[in-house]
């Protein structure tokens, strides 16, 4: 390392402010959370419960019938929304249950895991030629904001079927942090500065070579946009907003240690930050056997995650600007099953919704009590869950784009629900 | 009795057991296969009448009415690169590179083409990626659908370079069990909560083997082309009689096929029909069998043409036409010249439907031989035409297990294939899956256009698999480039034939030679590690060229 020229002084003092010295950079607005009220945009929120979670373990229990598999089976508590009562294993969340809505009739027609996240995520059946965005990746795509630099589509958890960017491109799918309250993988370099920097010289000069005679053509691929904005990402100081160290203790214990509920906190710290929209994914819902004690088990990490980020949220005035959604991919057979567990039932599930200027303490639908009615009473389209959700993001749900292979496609197919709706829209 | 001291009885014993079991297995897994080039001069040719030539006039008209000069001919080892990416899902090993470059009998592209065909990586890689079409990149249904299964037949076919209309006709017709009659997967790919969906499997059936679009007539009639909802109906009820049981898949449901009239309510049954040219459908056989026989049919064009168009993508990163598998109706007064589909598929059924033959003729085309770099790229607008007349060759984005492929074969000189220790196989197939987990799988349409994302950035930068990748360990290329090469310039010669499968240019010496030259030890371990961590970082690694 003998020769220093003058470009290549140029890029070691650029890339000394951007490896050590970004801290040293004022000025700049780094949280969105400074902005409060109608001023900040809006982000959402997905709580998802991957596998199935039962309707009547959850938010719509039957105590004392049948299907709620009676004397032992789930019994029902009072909420602090007059209209509903749900399953005892969620006294927190039911303290905290006004902020949001329950709906109890959601219907869709798909029955298999794969399919049906597709459509939980979606708002679309799976189609064999085209990929449907998730509404995640619309908002991200409508809402984008400049001075976020970490991704804007985050999914915590290791879910097996993320959500994804589909037809509006690659760089939409949700960028995934395995494992909530470390780092995202893959931020930090592995070798100190003077050698990473040796490194990104030389790339400087093979990306040269190979761009030679083929000039417009390398930059269709964004291959040097991406290494660029990587490398904007790995010194950028909202990275601090993937970990959960520098919050109180008493803030950690209650969202809970584990996997789950450190993501929830982490999501309302990315929140903060600017984060469009977020996923975290709790697994392990699939209760084909002895469903009552999955149920038991997996309510011991949601019931205090979900009421603690509720209230968090809430307090900090987060709520009004997110839109929280609490759903998984479909809900549980009425029917307990020879080894006490339930299977698949995607008619008649239940989810809940709320901030972002929805209604909260609405009840929606019903399910039968005998489960002898497979469709509930006024049953609710994914889809129109959907539009529901993007309009009160602002965004034009029934926007049509045209897909890469020229097929005209709406972002959401439904309508929006006006009882959720502060003010009924029109359609 | 013979009475061996404990020791021997409770140790020694069992291990020389579970030690042979390995040896005699690892050496039966291995096949001998030629480490020096082939001799004949392979199959195709081409002269003035050959498929290569009718092809290389097509092109030569398109771009003379398009008034551009196609790229200058990429050379030999860019060339090489390519096959091995979209033969093999990796890069050439520096082993095979030296035989090459040692290589000086007369053509020696069109045997290294047939030495790539004959390699069992082509089979398993190629398997993989026409699977994809076959039987999706879903999970599938636990326990009937078995893609390991159906990847090993697959690969087995290809191996033998089995008549790809018989390989078509196995898939749709066979009989048994997922497990021993690997073919059927095919069917159970599309079961669904525990029936087989018709409509699935009459959607996949004409994408992936007549090269058209009819999913959407499922509904309703196409918009643009002429399927109506009729016709899909009736190619669904070719699959309804289609049963599962722990049989396997059999053809003896009872129940009629029928379908809601959207306008008198009423469920009609529909029979089993194609939607033109039903003389081509046999009278005799179960209605799959049937099917089948009409879809391979010889005058089907649709059906040669939908394959060409396929491997024409997977050679070039970029199908003939988009989407790969919604191909105009061929011209019914018979084969163009001017239509690229039309001419190779001519050859391919003239020579019974050979894949290899297929794939041999396309490499040697002059468009597949061209440049990636031309003069006027600089320019949007000439840039817009020389992708359009393919006078350059396209760069396209590889797919992860070809990016993973090639970061492994390029930590180890010599060639990674079936010969290779069984530990360093299943270590690749374990650290693909993981990687392939990260960088992002692209589902079933793997052909449409992908640009890179940043987490992909990430990964290769920052990853574990990238560390553990360029890392000079005694057993790893940088470590033993290090170890072994006296001279700084050959160093670095030997980083950029094992990654980019070419030699460095003076730039790059100038820039790379100085962090060589005076170095020992760790020193010069790191200044290798980093160049391999800039190689694998590049465009040009990332992408087809």
């Amino acid at each position: 390392m003998t020769t220093a020229s003058r470009s290549r002084r140029d890029f070691l003092r650029l890339s000394a402010a951007a490896f050590g010295l970004s801290f040293a950079v004022p000025g700049l607005e780094l949280r969105a959370a400074d902005a409060r009220g109608a001023e900040r945009k809006k982000s959402l929120l997905t709580i998802w419960l991957s596998g199935g979670p039962s309707q009547l373990e959850t938010w719509d229990p039957h105590a004392g019938t049948d299907i709620g598999g009676g004397a032992d089976g789930v019994k029902a508590i009072q909420s602090t929304i007059p209209d509903a009562q749900i399953a005892h294993l969620y006294p927190q969340t039911a303290e905290q249950l006004h902020h949001v809505s329950v709906i109890r009739s959601l219907v869709s027609k798909e029955g298999d895991h794969e399919r049906a996240a597709y459509m939980l995520h979606t708002g679309y059946r799976p189609e064999p030629t085209l990929v449907h965005p998730s509404i995640g990746a619309i908002a991200t795509h409508e809402l984008s904001d400049d001075k976020v630099e970490i991704p804007q589509f985050v999914c915590l958890g290791d879910s097996p079927f993320p959500p994804r960017g589909g037809f509006l491109g690659d760089k939409l799918d949700a960028y995934r942090i395995f494992n909530p309250g470390q780092n995202g993988q893959n931020l930090r370099p592995n070798v100190d500065t003077d050698r990473q920097q040796r490194r990104l010289k030389n790339l400087e000069v093979v990306s040269q070579s190979f761009r030679r005679g083929r000039g417009t053509l390398v930059d269709h691929t964004l291959h040097q946009h991406t290494v660029d904005a990587a490398l904007r990402m790995m010194t950028s100081e909202q990275l601090k907003a993937f970990q959960v160290e520098e919050e109180p203790a008493a803030i950690r214990d209650a969202y809970g240690r584990l996997s789950f509920g450190t993501g929830c906190l982490v999501a309302r710290r990315l929140l903060e930050v600017g984060v469009r929209s977020i996923e975290v994914s709790l697994n392990g819902f699939d209760s084909h056997a002895k469903n009552m004690e999955a149920h038991v088990n997996r309510a011991k990490e949601l019931d205090p995650a979900l009421a603690t980020l509720f209230k968090d949220l809430a307090d900090r005035d987060l709520l009004q600007s997110t839109v929280v959604l609490v759903i998984g991919e479909f809900g549980r057979t009425p029917k307990i099953n020879p080894l006490g567990g339930r299977d698949h039932w995607p008619t008649g599930f239940s989810c809940l919704v709320g901030g972002g200027g929805l209604r909260s303490g609405a009840v929606l639908g019903a399910t039968d009590p005998s489960g002898q009615k497979a469709q509930p009473e006024t049953p609710i389209e994914v889809a129109n869950l959907y539009a529901t959700v993007l309009h009160t993001l602002g965004v034009d749900y029934a926007k049509e784009v045209i897909t890469p292979i020229g097929r005209p496609m709406k972002y959401c197919a439904g309508t929006p629900i006006n009882q959720l709706l502060p003010e009924p829209v029109s359609t | 009795m013979l009475r061996l001291p404990l020791p021997v009885a409770k140790i020694v014993l069992p291990l020389a057991v579970v030690v042979g079991v390995f040896v005699v297995v690892g050496a039966s897994a291995r096949t001998r296969v030629m480490r020096r080039p082939p001799a004949d001069a392979g199959r195709i040719t081409t002269d003035a009448d050959s498929v290569v030539a009718k092809v290389d006039r097509l092109f030569a008209k398109n771009w003379a009415d398009a008034n551009i000069t196609p790229a200058n001919p990429a050379d030999d080892l860019t060339v090489l690169r390519r096959l091995s990416q979209s033969l093999h899902g990796t890069v050439p090993s520096l082993e095979e590179i030296r035989v090459f470059e040692a290589d000086l009998q007369p053509h020696r592209m069109e045997r290294w083409v047939e030495r790539l065909l004959a390699d069992r990586r082509f089979s398993d890689y190629f398997a993989r990626r026409l699977a994809r079409v076959y039987v999706g990149a879903d999970e599938g249904q636990f326990v009937v659908f078995r893609r390991d299964r159906f990847w090993a037949w697959l690969g087995e076919q290809l191996q033998n370079n089995r008549h790809y209309d018989e390989i078509v006709s196995e898939m749709i017709a066979d009989r048994g069990l997922w497990t021993g009659v690997p073919e059927v997967n095919f069917i159970t790919a599309a079961v669904n909560d525990g029936s087989v969906d018709v409509d699935k499997l009459a959607g996949r059936t004409v994408r992936a083997f007549l090269g058209q679009r009819i999913d959407c007539a499922q509904c309703h009639d196409h918009f643009f082309a002429d399927w109506k909802q009729g016709q899909f109906k009736g190619l669904a009820a070719c699959f309804s009689k289609v049963s599962i049981s722990p049989v396997g898949v059999e053809d003896n449901r009872k129940e009629k096929y029928t379908v809601q009239d959207r306008k008198t309510l009423e469920d009609k049954e529909v029979l089993a029909e194609v939607p033109f040219h039903s003389e081509w459908m046999p009278a005799e056989g179960t209605e799959r069998q049937r099917l089948a026989a009409w879809l391979t049919h010889p005058d089907n064009r649709r059906f040669e043409r939908a394959i060409v168009n396929r491997v024409w993508g997977l050679m070039f990163g970029k199908p003939w036409i988009e989407p790969v598998d919604d191909l105009p109706n061929p011209n019914e007064a018979g084969r163009q010249h001017d239509d690229l589909l039309d001419v190779l598929g001519g050859d391919f059924r003239e020579h019974n439907c050979d894949l290899k033959r297929l794939i041999a003729n396309i490499a040697a085309t002059h468009a597949f031989r061209l440049s990636s770099d031309h003069p006027e790229s600089e320019s949007p607008e000439r840039s817009t035409i020389i992708d359009n007349t393919w006078a350059a060759f396209p760069l396209t984005r590889l797919r992860p297990e070809q990016v993973i492929g090639a970061m492994l074969q390029a930590t180890s000189l010599k060639t990674i294939d079936q010969n290779s220790h069984w530990a360093s196989r299943t270590f690749r197939f374990f650290q693909e899956l993981n990687f392939v987990k990260e960088y992002g799988d692209l589902g079933d349409d793997e052909l449409a256009d992908h640009s890179g994302t940043i987490p992909q950035a990430l990964l290769r930068m920052n990853g574990e698999f990238a560390k553990d990748r360029s890392e000079g360990t005694p057993f790893s290329a940088p470590g033993r480039i290090a170890g072994m090469s006296p001279t700084a310039d050959r160093c670095l010669d030997l980083c950029f034939l094992v990654c980019l499968t070419r030699h460095p240019t003076a730039e790059e010496q100038a820039q790379m030679l100085p962090q060589l030259e005076d170095v020992r030890g760790d020193a010069r371990k790191n200044a290798i590690e980093d160049i391999f961590w800039t190689l694998y970082n590049s465009a040009e690694f990332c992408w087809g060229h």
